[in-house]
Protein backbone atom coordinates (compact mmCIF):
# COMPACT_ATOMS: atom_id res chain seq x y z
CA UNK A 1 0.00 0.00 0.00
CA UNK A 2 2.64 2.47 1.26
CA UNK A 3 5.00 1.89 -2.16
CA UNK A 4 1.84 2.27 -4.26
CA UNK A 5 0.85 5.38 -2.82
CA UNK A 6 4.00 6.99 -3.11
CA UNK A 7 4.47 5.80 -6.50
CA UNK A 8 1.02 7.67 -7.43
CA UNK A 9 2.49 11.31 -5.48
CA UNK A 10 5.71 10.55 -7.74
CA UNK A 11 3.68 10.44 -10.99
CA UNK A 12 1.98 13.69 -9.80
CA UNK A 13 4.56 15.44 -9.30
CA UNK A 14 5.90 14.70 -12.22
CA UNK A 15 3.07 15.42 -14.46
CA UNK A 16 3.16 18.46 -13.00
CA UNK A 17 6.88 19.38 -13.41
CA UNK A 18 5.96 18.58 -17.09
CA UNK A 19 2.87 21.10 -17.40
CA UNK A 20 4.08 24.31 -15.51
CA UNK A 21 7.61 24.25 -16.47
CA UNK A 22 7.34 27.00 -18.61
CA UNK A 23 8.10 26.12 -22.29
CA UNK A 24 10.49 28.49 -23.93
CA UNK A 25 9.23 31.78 -25.59
CA UNK A 26 8.15 30.99 -29.54
CA UNK A 27 8.33 27.08 -28.90
CA UNK A 28 5.94 25.06 -30.23
CA UNK A 29 5.06 23.94 -26.47
CA UNK A 30 4.40 28.34 -25.72
CA UNK A 31 2.04 28.26 -29.09
CA UNK A 32 -0.01 25.56 -27.55
CA UNK A 33 -0.11 27.19 -23.97
CA UNK A 34 -1.03 30.14 -25.79
CA UNK A 35 -3.67 28.25 -27.60
CA UNK A 36 -5.32 26.35 -24.93
CA UNK A 37 -5.68 29.78 -22.96
CA UNK A 38 -6.84 31.78 -26.17
CA UNK A 39 -9.75 29.45 -26.58
CA UNK A 40 -11.47 30.22 -22.89
CA UNK A 41 -11.09 33.83 -24.27
CA UNK A 42 -12.39 33.78 -27.34
CA UNK A 43 -15.08 32.05 -26.10
CA UNK A 44 -16.00 34.79 -23.19
CA UNK A 45 -18.14 37.24 -25.38
CA UNK A 46 -20.42 34.24 -26.10
CA UNK A 47 -20.61 33.07 -22.48
CA UNK A 48 -21.65 36.52 -21.63
CA UNK A 49 -24.15 37.14 -23.94
CA UNK A 50 -25.52 33.81 -23.67
CA UNK A 51 -25.77 34.15 -20.03
CA UNK A 52 -27.54 37.67 -20.50
CA UNK A 53 -29.98 36.27 -23.14
CA UNK A 54 -31.16 34.32 -20.08
CA UNK A 55 -31.06 36.04 -17.72
CA UNK A 56 -28.65 33.77 -15.58
CA UNK A 57 -25.79 35.30 -12.45
CA UNK A 58 -27.31 38.91 -12.53
CA UNK A 59 -26.86 38.80 -15.94
CA UNK A 60 -29.02 40.35 -19.13
CA UNK A 61 -29.11 42.34 -22.21
CA UNK A 62 -31.17 45.05 -21.21
CA UNK A 63 -34.79 46.24 -22.37
CA UNK A 64 -34.30 45.05 -26.10
CA UNK A 65 -32.20 42.26 -26.12
CA UNK A 66 -32.46 41.23 -29.70
CA UNK A 67 -31.00 44.37 -30.68
CA UNK A 68 -28.31 43.55 -28.11
CA UNK A 69 -27.49 40.92 -29.43
CA UNK A 70 -27.47 41.63 -32.38
CA UNK A 71 -24.81 44.55 -32.10
CA UNK A 72 -22.88 42.70 -29.94
CA UNK A 73 -22.25 39.63 -31.96
CA UNK A 74 -21.61 41.74 -35.02
CA UNK A 75 -19.02 44.09 -33.28
CA UNK A 76 -16.98 41.36 -31.73
CA UNK A 77 -17.04 38.97 -34.99
CA UNK A 78 -15.47 42.76 -36.40
CA UNK A 79 -13.13 42.48 -33.75
CA UNK A 80 -11.90 38.76 -34.54
CA UNK A 81 -11.85 40.05 -37.86
CA UNK A 82 -9.53 43.06 -37.23
CA UNK A 83 -7.32 40.59 -34.88
CA UNK A 84 -6.75 38.12 -37.49
CA UNK A 85 -6.05 41.21 -39.94
CA UNK A 86 -3.24 41.89 -37.14
CA UNK A 87 -1.22 39.00 -37.14
CA UNK A 88 0.77 39.40 -40.18
CA UNK A 89 1.91 42.97 -39.88
CA UNK A 90 2.85 42.20 -36.10
CA UNK A 91 4.99 38.97 -37.43
CA UNK A 92 6.93 41.88 -39.35
CA UNK A 93 7.08 43.98 -36.57
CA UNK A 94 7.91 41.69 -34.05
CA UNK A 95 9.82 39.00 -35.90
CA UNK A 96 7.62 36.59 -33.78
CA UNK A 97 6.33 34.51 -36.45
CA UNK A 98 4.90 31.77 -34.19
CA UNK A 99 1.94 34.54 -34.24
CA UNK A 100 0.55 33.11 -37.25
CA UNK A 101 -0.18 29.43 -35.92
CA UNK A 102 -3.26 31.66 -34.04
CA UNK A 103 -4.20 33.29 -37.24
CA UNK A 104 -6.64 30.16 -38.62
CA UNK A 105 -8.16 29.94 -34.81
CA UNK A 106 -9.17 33.67 -34.43
CA UNK A 107 -10.34 33.73 -38.37
CA UNK A 108 -12.83 31.21 -37.41
CA UNK A 109 -13.78 32.94 -34.16
CA UNK A 110 -14.62 35.67 -36.38
CA UNK A 111 -16.66 33.74 -39.13
CA UNK A 112 -18.27 32.32 -35.67
CA UNK A 113 -19.23 35.23 -34.51
CA UNK A 114 -20.55 36.87 -37.61
CA UNK A 115 -22.22 33.79 -38.43
CA UNK A 116 -24.44 34.10 -35.44
CA UNK A 117 -24.88 37.47 -35.43
CA UNK A 118 -26.57 36.41 -39.15
CA UNK A 119 -28.50 34.02 -37.56
CA UNK A 120 -29.88 35.93 -34.53
CA UNK A 121 -30.88 38.68 -37.46
CA UNK A 122 -32.64 36.04 -39.32
CA UNK A 123 -34.20 33.97 -36.62
CA UNK A 124 -34.68 36.60 -34.08
CA UNK A 125 -35.21 40.01 -35.42
CA UNK A 126 -36.63 38.81 -38.96
CA UNK A 127 -38.69 35.86 -37.35
CA UNK A 128 -37.99 34.02 -40.49
CA UNK A 129 -40.02 36.11 -42.71
CA UNK A 130 -38.26 35.25 -45.56
CA UNK A 131 -39.76 37.91 -48.28
CA UNK A 132 -38.84 40.86 -45.83
CA UNK A 133 -35.40 39.11 -45.76
CA UNK A 134 -34.98 39.34 -49.19
CA UNK A 135 -36.18 42.89 -49.52
CA UNK A 136 -33.85 43.75 -46.53
CA UNK A 137 -30.88 41.88 -48.72
CA UNK A 138 -31.85 43.93 -52.19
CA UNK A 139 -32.98 47.14 -51.06
CA UNK A 140 -31.06 47.95 -47.91
CA UNK A 141 -27.89 48.60 -49.10
CA UNK A 142 -26.05 48.06 -45.54
CA UNK A 143 -27.12 44.83 -45.33
CA UNK A 144 -26.55 44.01 -49.12
CA UNK A 145 -22.79 44.92 -47.69
CA UNK A 146 -22.84 42.62 -44.47
CA UNK A 147 -24.32 39.79 -46.17
CA UNK A 148 -22.03 39.74 -49.05
CA UNK A 149 -18.81 40.22 -46.44
CA UNK A 150 -20.00 37.49 -44.83
CA UNK A 151 -20.45 35.23 -47.73
CA UNK A 152 -16.82 36.02 -48.62
CA UNK A 153 -15.81 34.21 -45.65
CA UNK A 154 -17.77 31.27 -46.20
CA UNK A 155 -15.47 29.66 -48.41
CA UNK A 156 -12.09 30.49 -46.22
CA UNK A 157 -13.94 29.29 -43.56
CA UNK A 158 -14.26 26.11 -45.32
CA UNK A 159 -11.18 25.52 -46.55
CA UNK A 160 -9.23 26.38 -43.84
CA UNK A 161 -8.03 22.70 -43.21
CA UNK A 162 -4.50 21.37 -43.92
CA UNK A 163 -6.11 19.31 -46.42
CA UNK A 164 -7.59 22.39 -48.25
CA UNK A 165 -4.21 24.09 -48.06
CA UNK A 166 -2.27 21.50 -49.65
CA UNK A 167 -4.96 20.91 -52.53
CA UNK A 168 -5.30 25.04 -53.05
CA UNK A 169 -1.37 24.86 -53.21
CA UNK A 170 -0.94 28.91 -54.53
CA UNK A 171 -4.00 29.35 -55.12
CA UNK A 172 -5.17 29.15 -51.15
CA UNK A 173 -3.39 32.32 -50.26
CA UNK A 174 -4.92 33.90 -53.44
CA UNK A 175 -7.95 32.96 -52.21
CA UNK A 176 -7.54 33.75 -48.68
CA UNK A 177 -6.77 37.51 -49.96
CA UNK A 178 -10.61 37.77 -50.27
CA UNK A 179 -10.60 38.33 -46.13
CA UNK A 180 -9.57 41.88 -47.30
CA UNK A 181 -12.44 42.84 -48.97
CA UNK A 182 -15.03 41.03 -46.87
CA UNK A 183 -13.16 42.59 -43.62
CA UNK A 184 -13.72 46.32 -45.93
CA UNK A 185 -17.64 45.13 -46.52
CA UNK A 186 -17.74 44.24 -42.98
CA UNK A 187 -17.08 47.63 -41.28
CA UNK A 188 -18.27 49.40 -44.06
CA UNK A 189 -21.67 47.41 -43.00
CA UNK A 190 -21.08 48.58 -39.41
CA UNK A 191 -20.54 52.52 -40.43
CA UNK A 192 -23.33 52.66 -42.68
CA UNK A 193 -26.22 51.14 -39.91
CA UNK A 194 -25.17 53.59 -37.48
CA UNK A 195 -28.03 56.58 -36.83
CA UNK A 196 -26.01 58.99 -35.88
CA UNK A 197 -22.72 58.49 -33.62
CA UNK A 198 -20.33 57.14 -36.05
CA UNK A 199 -17.43 57.18 -33.47
CA UNK A 200 -17.37 53.83 -32.72
CA UNK A 201 -17.75 52.16 -36.44
CA UNK A 202 -14.92 55.19 -37.36
CA UNK A 203 -12.45 53.38 -34.66
CA UNK A 204 -13.19 50.25 -36.33
CA UNK A 205 -12.29 52.09 -39.68
CA UNK A 206 -9.46 53.19 -38.90
CA UNK A 207 -7.98 50.34 -37.24
CA UNK A 208 -8.68 48.26 -40.45
CA UNK A 209 -7.35 51.13 -43.09
CA UNK A 210 -3.88 51.30 -40.71
CA UNK A 211 -3.83 47.10 -40.91
CA UNK A 212 -4.02 47.14 -45.18
CA UNK A 213 -1.77 50.25 -44.95
CA UNK A 214 0.86 48.44 -43.00
CA UNK A 215 0.69 45.69 -45.91
CA UNK A 216 1.15 47.73 -48.27
CA UNK A 217 4.57 49.46 -46.76
CA UNK A 218 5.37 45.76 -46.34
CA UNK A 219 5.25 44.67 -49.91
CA UNK A 220 6.68 47.66 -51.56
CA UNK A 221 9.77 47.67 -49.19
CA UNK A 222 10.22 44.01 -50.09
CA UNK A 223 9.73 44.72 -53.87
CA UNK A 224 12.33 47.13 -53.26
CA UNK A 225 14.84 44.79 -51.49
CA UNK A 226 14.20 42.76 -54.21
CA UNK A 227 14.60 45.12 -57.09
CA UNK A 228 18.10 46.04 -55.23
CA UNK A 229 19.08 42.59 -54.84
CA UNK A 230 17.90 41.77 -58.61
CA UNK A 231 20.30 44.73 -59.95
CA UNK A 232 23.07 43.66 -57.69
CA UNK A 233 22.93 40.03 -58.80
CA UNK A 234 22.43 41.29 -62.41
CA UNK A 235 25.87 40.51 -64.43
CA UNK A 236 27.10 43.64 -66.30
CA UNK A 237 26.90 42.37 -69.44
CA UNK A 238 23.85 40.25 -69.43
CA UNK A 239 21.54 42.76 -70.66
CA UNK A 240 18.79 40.64 -70.28
CA UNK A 241 15.42 41.06 -68.16
CA UNK A 242 16.30 41.18 -64.72
CA UNK A 243 16.08 38.10 -62.67
CA UNK A 244 12.54 37.74 -60.64
CA UNK A 245 11.71 35.22 -57.89
CA UNK B 1 -24.10 58.02 -11.43
CA UNK B 2 -26.87 57.63 -9.20
CA UNK B 3 -26.98 54.41 -6.70
CA UNK B 4 -29.92 54.84 -5.09
CA UNK B 5 -31.13 51.93 -2.49
CA UNK B 6 -34.43 49.93 -4.34
CA UNK B 7 -37.63 51.25 -2.23
CA UNK B 8 -38.82 48.14 -0.11
CA UNK B 9 -42.11 47.48 -1.09
CA UNK B 10 -44.51 44.97 0.82
CA UNK B 11 -45.36 42.20 -1.87
CA UNK B 12 -49.07 43.30 -0.51
CA UNK B 13 -48.73 46.64 -1.49
CA UNK B 14 -47.88 45.49 -5.55
CA UNK B 15 -51.47 45.44 -7.12
CA UNK B 16 -52.04 41.90 -8.91
CA UNK B 17 -51.85 41.86 -12.58
CA UNK B 18 -55.50 40.59 -13.06
CA UNK B 19 -56.34 43.84 -10.44
CA UNK B 20 -54.13 45.79 -12.95
CA UNK B 21 -55.59 45.05 -16.23
CA UNK B 22 -59.01 45.84 -14.93
CA UNK B 23 -57.74 49.02 -13.16
CA UNK B 24 -60.97 50.64 -15.51
CA UNK B 25 -63.43 48.95 -13.95
CA UNK B 26 -62.40 49.26 -10.59
CA UNK B 27 -61.74 53.01 -11.48
CA UNK B 28 -65.23 53.29 -12.29
CA UNK B 29 -66.46 51.13 -9.31
CA UNK B 30 -64.51 53.71 -7.16
CA UNK B 31 -65.58 56.60 -8.78
CA UNK B 32 -69.43 55.78 -8.16
CA UNK B 33 -68.60 54.53 -4.67
CA UNK B 34 -66.62 57.87 -3.72
CA UNK B 35 -69.56 60.01 -5.96
CA UNK B 36 -72.44 58.06 -3.64
CA UNK B 37 -69.76 58.58 -0.63
CA UNK B 38 -68.43 62.50 -0.91
CA UNK B 39 -70.85 64.08 -3.80
CA UNK B 40 -68.58 65.67 -5.89
CA UNK B 41 -65.30 65.28 -4.88
CA UNK B 42 -62.67 64.65 -7.43
CA UNK B 43 -62.11 61.02 -8.60
CA UNK B 44 -58.22 59.58 -7.47
CA UNK B 45 -57.77 57.91 -10.24
CA UNK B 46 -56.19 54.27 -10.18
CA UNK B 47 -52.72 55.57 -12.46
CA UNK B 48 -50.70 52.96 -13.47
CA UNK B 49 -48.18 51.87 -11.34
CA UNK B 50 -44.87 49.99 -11.05
CA UNK B 51 -43.05 48.32 -7.77
CA UNK B 52 -39.51 49.75 -9.21
CA UNK B 53 -40.73 53.52 -9.96
CA UNK B 54 -38.76 55.85 -8.00
CA UNK B 55 -39.57 59.99 -7.48
CA UNK B 56 -42.33 62.29 -6.39
CA UNK B 57 -45.37 60.80 -6.84
CA UNK B 58 -48.39 63.30 -8.52
CA UNK B 59 -51.12 64.06 -6.65
CA UNK B 60 -54.83 63.85 -7.86
CA UNK B 61 -54.14 62.70 -11.59
CA UNK B 62 -57.50 61.52 -13.87
CA UNK B 63 -57.11 58.89 -16.46
CA UNK B 64 -57.98 59.75 -19.87
CA UNK B 65 -59.91 58.50 -22.43
CA UNK B 66 -57.63 58.74 -25.20
CA UNK B 67 -55.28 56.25 -23.07
CA UNK B 68 -54.63 53.60 -24.80
CA UNK B 69 -56.08 49.82 -22.97
CA UNK B 70 -53.03 48.11 -22.82
CA UNK B 71 -50.36 47.20 -20.49
CA UNK B 72 -47.83 49.74 -20.28
CA UNK B 73 -44.26 48.79 -20.46
CA UNK B 74 -41.82 48.28 -16.98
CA UNK B 75 -40.62 51.06 -15.09
CA UNK B 76 -37.34 49.56 -15.67
CA UNK B 77 -37.85 49.67 -19.24
CA UNK B 78 -39.05 53.37 -19.54
CA UNK B 79 -36.79 54.86 -17.21
CA UNK B 80 -33.01 52.42 -18.74
CA UNK B 81 -34.00 52.58 -22.40
CA UNK B 82 -33.94 56.19 -24.03
CA UNK B 83 -32.56 58.71 -26.55
CA UNK B 84 -31.56 61.47 -25.15
CA UNK B 85 -28.26 62.20 -26.73
CA UNK B 86 -28.07 65.42 -24.57
CA UNK B 87 -26.10 62.76 -22.21
CA UNK B 88 -25.20 59.64 -24.62
CA UNK B 89 -25.85 58.47 -27.72
CA UNK B 90 -25.86 54.76 -25.87
CA UNK B 91 -29.48 53.88 -24.90
CA UNK B 92 -28.41 53.03 -21.48
CA UNK B 93 -26.00 56.74 -21.14
CA UNK B 94 -29.06 58.92 -20.06
CA UNK B 95 -30.18 56.81 -16.85
CA UNK B 96 -26.59 56.66 -16.27
CA UNK B 97 -25.77 60.76 -16.72
CA UNK B 98 -28.68 62.30 -16.16
CA UNK B 99 -28.29 62.78 -12.57
CA UNK B 100 -26.22 65.89 -13.38
CA UNK B 101 -29.34 67.54 -14.49
CA UNK B 102 -30.71 70.66 -12.38
CA UNK B 103 -34.44 71.27 -13.37
CA UNK B 104 -35.48 73.40 -10.41
CA UNK B 105 -35.97 76.24 -10.37
CA UNK B 106 -36.37 76.40 -13.73
CA UNK B 107 -37.81 78.76 -16.12
CA UNK B 108 -39.69 78.94 -19.91
CA UNK B 109 -38.80 81.62 -22.20
CA UNK B 110 -42.25 82.13 -24.37
CA UNK B 111 -41.88 84.27 -27.15
CA UNK B 112 -42.98 85.44 -30.89
CA UNK B 113 -46.38 85.26 -32.14
CA UNK B 114 -48.32 85.84 -29.46
CA UNK B 115 -50.29 87.85 -26.54
CA UNK B 116 -48.52 86.72 -23.61
CA UNK B 117 -44.61 85.96 -23.97
CA UNK B 118 -42.65 86.34 -21.43
CA UNK B 119 -40.11 83.96 -18.74
CA UNK B 120 -42.42 82.04 -16.62
CA UNK B 121 -41.12 79.86 -14.00
CA UNK B 122 -42.09 76.24 -14.20
CA UNK B 123 -44.49 76.63 -10.85
CA UNK B 124 -46.74 78.93 -12.89
CA UNK B 125 -46.38 76.90 -16.29
CA UNK B 126 -47.66 73.90 -14.24
CA UNK B 127 -50.29 75.29 -11.79
CA UNK B 128 -53.28 76.19 -13.50
CA UNK B 129 -53.69 72.30 -15.11
CA UNK B 130 -55.01 69.57 -13.63
CA UNK B 131 -53.07 66.30 -14.45
CA UNK B 132 -54.06 63.48 -16.23
CA UNK B 133 -52.78 60.31 -17.18
CA UNK B 134 -52.57 59.25 -21.03
CA UNK B 135 -51.40 55.94 -21.87
CA UNK B 136 -49.89 56.45 -25.57
CA UNK B 137 -47.36 53.68 -27.61
CA UNK B 138 -44.18 55.45 -28.31
CA UNK B 139 -42.96 54.47 -31.94
CA UNK B 140 -39.48 55.70 -32.47
CA UNK B 141 -37.80 56.00 -35.72
CA UNK B 142 -35.00 53.15 -35.00
CA UNK B 143 -38.50 50.68 -35.87
CA UNK B 144 -39.04 49.84 -31.88
CA UNK B 145 -41.72 51.13 -29.42
CA UNK B 146 -43.07 51.07 -25.94
CA UNK B 147 -46.24 52.10 -24.15
CA UNK B 148 -45.93 54.58 -21.45
CA UNK B 149 -48.33 56.00 -18.97
CA UNK B 150 -47.58 59.29 -18.97
CA UNK B 151 -48.67 61.76 -16.77
CA UNK B 152 -49.37 65.73 -18.01
CA UNK B 153 -51.86 67.92 -19.58
CA UNK B 154 -52.72 68.64 -23.37
CA UNK B 155 -50.36 70.84 -25.39
CA UNK B 156 -53.30 73.10 -26.11
CA UNK B 157 -54.44 74.07 -22.60
CA UNK B 158 -50.61 75.24 -21.99
CA UNK B 159 -50.72 77.00 -25.79
CA UNK B 160 -53.73 78.90 -25.76
CA UNK B 161 -52.73 80.85 -22.06
CA UNK B 162 -50.13 82.46 -24.30
CA UNK B 163 -52.49 83.62 -26.74
CA UNK B 164 -50.90 82.80 -29.90
CA UNK B 165 -51.80 85.50 -32.73
CA UNK B 166 -53.39 85.12 -36.40
CA UNK B 167 -49.44 84.71 -37.27
CA UNK B 168 -48.50 81.88 -35.21
CA UNK B 169 -48.74 79.28 -38.15
CA UNK B 170 -46.08 77.16 -36.44
CA UNK B 171 -44.35 76.34 -32.33
CA UNK B 172 -40.55 75.64 -31.55
CA UNK B 173 -39.84 73.89 -28.70
CA UNK B 174 -35.94 74.18 -27.79
CA UNK B 175 -34.29 71.85 -25.21
CA UNK B 176 -31.85 73.48 -22.50
CA UNK B 177 -28.12 73.71 -23.48
CA UNK B 178 -25.82 73.72 -21.01
CA UNK B 179 -22.71 71.03 -21.45
CA UNK B 180 -21.77 71.43 -17.52
CA UNK B 181 -25.14 69.64 -17.51
CA UNK B 182 -25.79 67.98 -20.30
CA UNK B 183 -22.05 66.13 -21.46
CA UNK B 184 -23.40 64.85 -24.65
CA UNK B 185 -23.46 68.42 -25.56
CA UNK B 186 -20.19 68.61 -25.74
CA UNK B 187 -19.75 66.42 -28.88
CA UNK B 188 -21.50 68.43 -31.72
CA UNK B 189 -23.34 64.92 -33.37
CA UNK B 190 -25.99 67.40 -33.53
CA UNK B 191 -26.44 71.37 -33.77
CA UNK B 192 -27.46 72.03 -29.83
CA UNK B 193 -29.55 72.82 -28.72
CA UNK B 194 -32.10 70.47 -29.93
CA UNK B 195 -35.15 72.31 -31.46
CA UNK B 196 -38.78 70.64 -32.41
CA UNK B 197 -41.60 71.67 -33.88
CA UNK B 198 -45.22 71.43 -34.97
CA UNK B 199 -47.44 73.17 -36.95
CA UNK B 200 -50.20 74.94 -34.69
CA UNK B 201 -52.77 72.86 -36.05
CA UNK B 202 -50.92 70.01 -34.69
CA UNK B 203 -50.12 70.90 -31.59
CA UNK B 204 -53.81 72.35 -31.02
CA UNK B 205 -54.64 68.55 -31.50
CA UNK B 206 -55.83 67.17 -28.42
CA UNK B 207 -53.51 63.95 -28.94
CA UNK B 208 -50.46 66.72 -28.41
CA UNK B 209 -49.41 66.35 -24.35
CA UNK B 210 -47.05 68.20 -22.24
CA UNK B 211 -45.81 65.88 -20.10
CA UNK B 212 -44.28 66.18 -16.33
CA UNK B 213 -44.58 62.47 -15.29
CA UNK B 214 -44.50 58.90 -15.98
CA UNK B 215 -46.06 56.31 -13.94
CA UNK B 216 -47.81 58.62 -11.57
CA UNK B 217 -44.75 60.30 -10.30
CA UNK B 218 -42.63 63.15 -11.42
CA UNK B 219 -40.41 62.51 -14.78
CA UNK B 220 -37.08 61.24 -14.55
CA UNK B 221 -34.36 63.38 -15.59
CA UNK B 222 -33.54 60.90 -18.68
CA UNK B 223 -37.33 61.13 -19.10
CA UNK B 224 -37.11 64.81 -19.89
CA UNK B 225 -37.51 66.15 -16.77
CA UNK B 226 -39.49 69.01 -15.90
CA UNK B 227 -41.54 68.96 -18.93
CA UNK B 228 -41.26 67.47 -22.32
CA UNK B 229 -43.52 66.99 -25.44
CA UNK B 230 -45.73 64.04 -26.46
CA UNK B 231 -46.88 63.33 -30.03
CA UNK B 232 -47.54 59.87 -30.20
CA UNK B 233 -48.25 59.35 -33.92
CA UNK B 234 -44.94 61.04 -34.90
CA UNK B 235 -41.40 59.44 -34.37
CA UNK B 236 -40.40 59.34 -31.02
CA UNK B 237 -37.46 61.95 -31.90
CA UNK B 238 -40.29 64.74 -32.44
CA UNK B 239 -41.32 64.48 -28.76
CA UNK B 240 -38.61 66.95 -27.59
CA UNK B 241 -37.11 66.49 -23.53
CA UNK B 242 -36.55 69.56 -21.18
CA UNK B 243 -38.15 72.17 -23.17
CA UNK B 244 -36.88 75.92 -22.07
CA UNK B 245 -38.30 77.60 -24.78
CA UNK B 246 -41.45 77.72 -26.82
CA UNK B 247 -41.43 80.10 -29.78
CA UNK B 248 -44.84 80.90 -31.95
CA UNK B 249 -43.34 81.56 -35.68
CA UNK B 250 -45.01 82.18 -38.93
CA UNK B 251 -42.17 80.45 -40.63
CA UNK B 252 -41.59 76.45 -40.38
CA UNK B 253 -38.86 75.63 -38.18
CA UNK B 254 -35.34 73.83 -38.96
CA UNK B 255 -35.87 71.01 -36.59
CA UNK B 256 -32.60 68.96 -35.23
CA UNK B 257 -32.90 65.59 -36.91
CA UNK B 258 -34.12 67.41 -40.74
CA UNK B 259 -31.20 69.66 -40.67
CA UNK B 260 -28.67 66.77 -39.56
CA UNK B 261 -30.29 64.52 -42.14
CA UNK B 262 -32.36 65.48 -44.66
CA UNK B 263 -32.85 62.92 -46.82
CA UNK B 264 -33.71 60.75 -43.62
CA UNK B 265 -35.57 63.16 -41.25
CA UNK B 266 -38.37 65.15 -42.27
CA UNK B 267 -39.77 67.66 -40.40
CA UNK B 268 -43.57 65.87 -39.99
CA UNK B 269 -42.15 62.45 -38.84
CA UNK B 270 -45.16 61.19 -38.94
CA UNK B 271 -45.52 57.46 -38.32
CA UNK B 272 -46.00 55.58 -41.62
CA UNK B 273 -45.29 51.74 -42.54
CA UNK B 274 -45.44 52.85 -45.89
CA UNK B 275 -42.62 55.29 -46.06
CA UNK B 276 -39.08 53.64 -45.40
CA UNK B 277 -36.45 55.27 -43.66
CA UNK B 278 -33.88 55.17 -46.44
CA UNK B 279 -31.69 52.71 -44.37
CA UNK B 280 -34.58 50.86 -43.05
CA UNK B 281 -38.19 49.44 -43.02
CA UNK B 282 -40.48 51.16 -41.47
CA UNK B 283 -43.23 48.59 -42.06
CA UNK B 284 -42.73 46.52 -38.49
CA UNK B 285 -41.55 47.29 -35.14
CA UNK B 286 -39.51 45.59 -32.33
CA UNK B 287 -41.69 45.65 -29.33
CA UNK B 288 -39.46 46.68 -25.96
CA UNK B 289 -39.83 44.26 -23.42
CA UNK B 290 -41.26 41.17 -25.22
CA UNK B 291 -37.94 39.50 -24.90
CA UNK B 292 -35.70 37.69 -27.16
CA UNK B 293 -38.26 35.40 -28.70
CA UNK B 294 -40.79 37.98 -29.86
CA UNK B 295 -42.00 38.79 -33.27
CA UNK B 296 -42.29 41.80 -34.22
CA UNK B 297 -45.48 44.14 -34.20
CA UNK B 298 -46.56 45.85 -37.33
CA UNK B 299 -46.39 49.35 -37.84
CA UNK B 300 -49.83 51.32 -38.07
CA UNK B 301 -50.23 54.62 -40.10
CA UNK B 302 -50.38 57.48 -37.61
CA UNK B 303 -48.94 54.68 -34.66
CA UNK B 304 -52.60 53.69 -34.81
CA UNK B 305 -54.22 57.25 -34.33
CA UNK B 306 -55.15 57.72 -38.00
CA UNK B 307 -58.82 58.49 -36.99
CA UNK B 308 -58.03 61.50 -34.71
CA UNK B 309 -55.23 63.16 -36.98
CA UNK B 310 -55.28 62.00 -40.51
CA UNK B 311 -57.44 65.19 -41.61
CA UNK B 312 -54.31 67.60 -40.39
CA UNK B 313 -52.56 66.32 -43.86
CA UNK B 314 -55.08 65.79 -46.65
CA UNK B 315 -53.76 66.46 -49.86
CA UNK B 316 -50.10 66.26 -48.20
CA UNK B 317 -48.03 64.03 -49.98
CA UNK B 318 -46.80 62.03 -47.24
CA UNK B 319 -43.97 60.43 -49.08
CA UNK B 320 -42.45 63.51 -50.06
CA UNK B 321 -43.43 65.28 -46.92
CA UNK B 322 -42.10 62.30 -44.32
Amino acid sequence: MATRSRSLTCTRAWICAETFSMPAFGSKGFTRLIKTLLWPLCLAPLLWLGLGAFELLGFNLGANPVEKLLHELGKWGLKFLLLTLAITPLRYWTGWHWLVTFRRLLGLFAFFYLFLHFLVYIVLDRYLDFSGLLEDIVERPYITLGMTGLLLLLPLALTSTRGWMRRLGRRWKKLHRLVYASAILGVWHFYWQVKLDTLEATVYALILAALLLARIVHSRRKAARIQVRSETLLPEDSGGAPLRR
Amino acid sequence: MLIRKAPQIKSSEITSEADYLDRRSFLAKAGLAAAGLAGASPVIAAVASDPGASGRVLENVSESPLSLDEAPNSWRDVTTYNNFYEFGTGKEDPSRYAGSLVTRPWQVKVSGECDQPGDYNLEDILSPHALEERVYRLRCVEAWSMVIPWVGFPLADLLKRFQPNSDARFVRFRTLYDPGQMPGQRRRILDWPYVEGLTIEEAMNPLAFMAVGVYGRELPNQNGAPMRLVVPWKYGFKSIKTINAIHFTRTRPRTSWEASAPREYGFYANVNPNVDHPRWSQASERIIGSGLFAPRRKTEMFNGYAEQVAHLYQGLDLRRNF
